[in-house]
């Protein structure tokens, strides 16, 4: 990757002598999907969840290890893979601009030689369940970003792919567009059985369709397992809602835990598991308590504030010798 | 093939709906075309002195033709080649199970489509303010016309789609086809009939693609279609050309493809 400084200086000093820094986007990423999982990649900005994205579609072809998906190696991009999968890219956009969606879904079904009946009847169908109609043969350039992206999922999805791979599918949509889009990937999965591997930055889209979640962080692979269980491996809290007689500081309650949330005499505390009993029976002794309940703490804040840590600590340590390796069956 | 051909026409049908909504852009497209008619001008005058042995009505059909050809044969792979690579718009591209050159051969009908109604107003508005020029060519000038075309635009898509394929090297590969374009329109007849070339660079110029990419065709409607050499060497020495382009497209593509990094996603 090119490095130049800012300012005049450093863009002389670039025209003259180019300066490249080799950066390992990702490494020691090694996972196996089964058909029909809904998984998700979850990690920071530029933690190298597109990248590895790229390589199992064979946009990218890795530096070393291997890469298997549906029995091919996606960068021979043979037609028989291409056919089965399918990549939607929140951030770029397939339709073309000034003509109706319908135009484009109409090429992408002739490249997949889906037959004329067999198309109306899909799209027809997708568009039921994205609840957008009328709006396909309209222009895009004319359609709301949520309206844009239900577009885009069934131009994406009319040759009935195996493999689903979205990025950031719901990004800068409204809430009530996320909604949407998410029961339908929820419902296209149940009923189509296909696979579908997602990476958001919005925890809504993980916690409502993934059950298994990938974490990456610094393009290495830190767990692979359960939502529920990230909290577990990282970060072993429980949220501690307490209510006092008197308005207490930040002061006095920061020695029972790390305070989420504060407003006079109603405090959000994290309590690490292993002292959760020593904290509440203090609590109790020195805050002259009138209600305290303890729960599960949401995931969502606890991953963001684990990625803005940066404290995302690998359980076990990754072997030096195993290169990116991804198989999707 | 029912496959290919159906893919064909609905890219086809498709790039000509977008064209239409870019109509007047094409139209001021087809009025910066018009440098042909600029150099006619000259070129008319110039001949009054009679010391090229082409007369000025010799000099309007030649560039006029020379006009037809240029309006046939636009190509601009590079511009949108570039563009996809730079932008990242060559991933989505890149995992549908056909070659991306489908788009751009289907996107440059289009546009001749699209384009083909006000070429042909022009042509009408060049005869009636230069009705001296007029004439008819034969059937067989036609068809020579008409094929030789064909095969300048085929020929001139490889070799501008090998420099867009360095867009994986350099993102800037317009820069380098505005290059080449200096020695295109030095050697293809554009500026002037290579007749009026010194022998030595006419002889060499025969050798290399540029010569069948304007003045060859535009020959073969106004003739002398053999004026440098038979016909049916022009369109052998075009074939070998674009045959060896397509070869180094196709090395240059497979190479190149694996420097692409989805930029911009």
């Amino acid at each position: 990757m090119a490095q130049k400084d800012p300012g005049l200086a450093g863009t002389l000093r670039h025209f003259f002598k180019r300066k490249n820094r080799d950066i390992h986007a990702v490494k020691n990423v090694s996972f196996t999907v089964e058909p029909g999982e809904f998984v998700g990649f979850l990690g920071p900005n530029g933690a190298g969840k597109t990248t590895t994205l790229k390589m199992l579609t064979g946009l990218i072809h890795p530096s070393g290890g291997s890469v298997k998906v549906l029995g091919h190696n996606p960068f021979d991009r043979r037609h028989d893979f291409l056919r089965q999968v399918t990549l939607v890219m929140g951030q770029k956009q397939q339709l073309i601009w000034d003509l109706p969606a319908m135009d484009s879904l109409r090429v992408n079904a002739a490249i997949y030689d889906v037959p004329e009946p067999e198309f109306r009847a899909r799209v027809d169908e997708l568009s039921k369940m994205l609840s957008i109609t009328t709006q396909l043969t309209q222009p895009v350039r004319k359609l709301s970003l949520g309206e844009r992206m239900k577009a885009e999922l069934i131009a994406a999805l009319i040759h009935r792919p195996a493999l689903l791979f979205l990025d950031e599918p719901t990004i800068g949509l409204d809430v009530n567009a996320q909604d949407s889009v998410r029961s339908f990937l929820k419902t296209y999965n149940q009923t189509t059985g296909a696979t579908v591997i997602l990476t958001s930055h919005y925890m809504g889209d993980i916690t409502a369709l993934c059950k298994r979640v990938l974490l990456i962080h610094q393009g290495g692979l830190m767990y692979d397992g359960s939502l529920s269980g990230i909290l577990e491996r990282f970060a072993p809290y429980r949220e501690v809602r307490v209510e006092t007689a008197e308005p207490r500081t930040a002061e006095e309650l920061s020695g029972f835990g790390e305070i989420e949330e504060h407003d006079g005499r109603v405090a959000r505390l994290l309590v690490r598991r292993e002292v959760m009993t020593d904290s509440v029976q203090r609590m109790l002794a020195t805050l002259s308590v009138t209600d305290l309940t303890v729960g599960e703490p949401a995931i969502d804040r606890i991953i963001a504030k684990l990625f803005a840590a940066g404290s995302v600590t690998p359980v076990a340590e990754p072997d030096p010798a195993a290169a990116t390796t991804g198989a999707v069956t | 093939m029912r496959s290919a051909l159906r893919i064909s026409r609905v890219m086809v049908e498709t790039s000509y709906a977008m064209m239409i909504e870019y109509r007047s852009e094409i139209f001021l497209w087809c009025l910066a075309g018009v440098m042909p008619f600029i150099l006619m001008g000259l070129w008319a005058q110039a001949s009054a002195s009679g010391a090229f042995g082409i007369d000025a009505i010799g000099f309007a059909r030649y560039f006029f033709a020379v006009f037809l050809v240029r309006q046939l044969t636009v190509v601009w792979v590079v511009h949108e080649f570039e563009t996809d690579v730079v932008q990242g718009h060559l991933s989505s591209r890149l995992l549908q199970p056909i070659d991306p050159v489908w788009r751009y051969m289907a996107a440059h009908a289009g546009e001749r489509l699209a384009r083909a109604p006000l070429l042909i107003v022009l042509i009408v508005v060049f005869f009636v303010l230069y009705p001296k020029a007029f004439w008819l060519p034969g059937w067989r000038e036609a068809v020579l016309f008409i094929v030789a075309t064909q095969a300048s635009f085929l020929l001139r898509f490889v070799m501008q789609y090998c420099e867009a394929t360095l867009a994986f090297w350099t993102e800037r590969a317009g820069a380098i086809s505005h290059l080449s374009f200096l020695v295109q329109l030095a050697l293809s007849g554009s500026i002037a009939p290579l007749e009026l070339y010194p022998p030595i660079v006419r002889q060499i110029a025969m050798l290399t693609p540029f010569p069948y990419l304007i003045y060859f065709p535009a020959r073969q409607l106004v003739g002398p279609a053999d004026a440098m050499g038979p016909v049916w060497r022009g369109f052998v020495v075009m074939a070998v050309w674009f045959v060896a382009m397509l070869l180094l497209n196709r090395v240059l593509w497979r190479v190149g493809v694996k420097r692409y990094s989805g930029m911009g996603a």
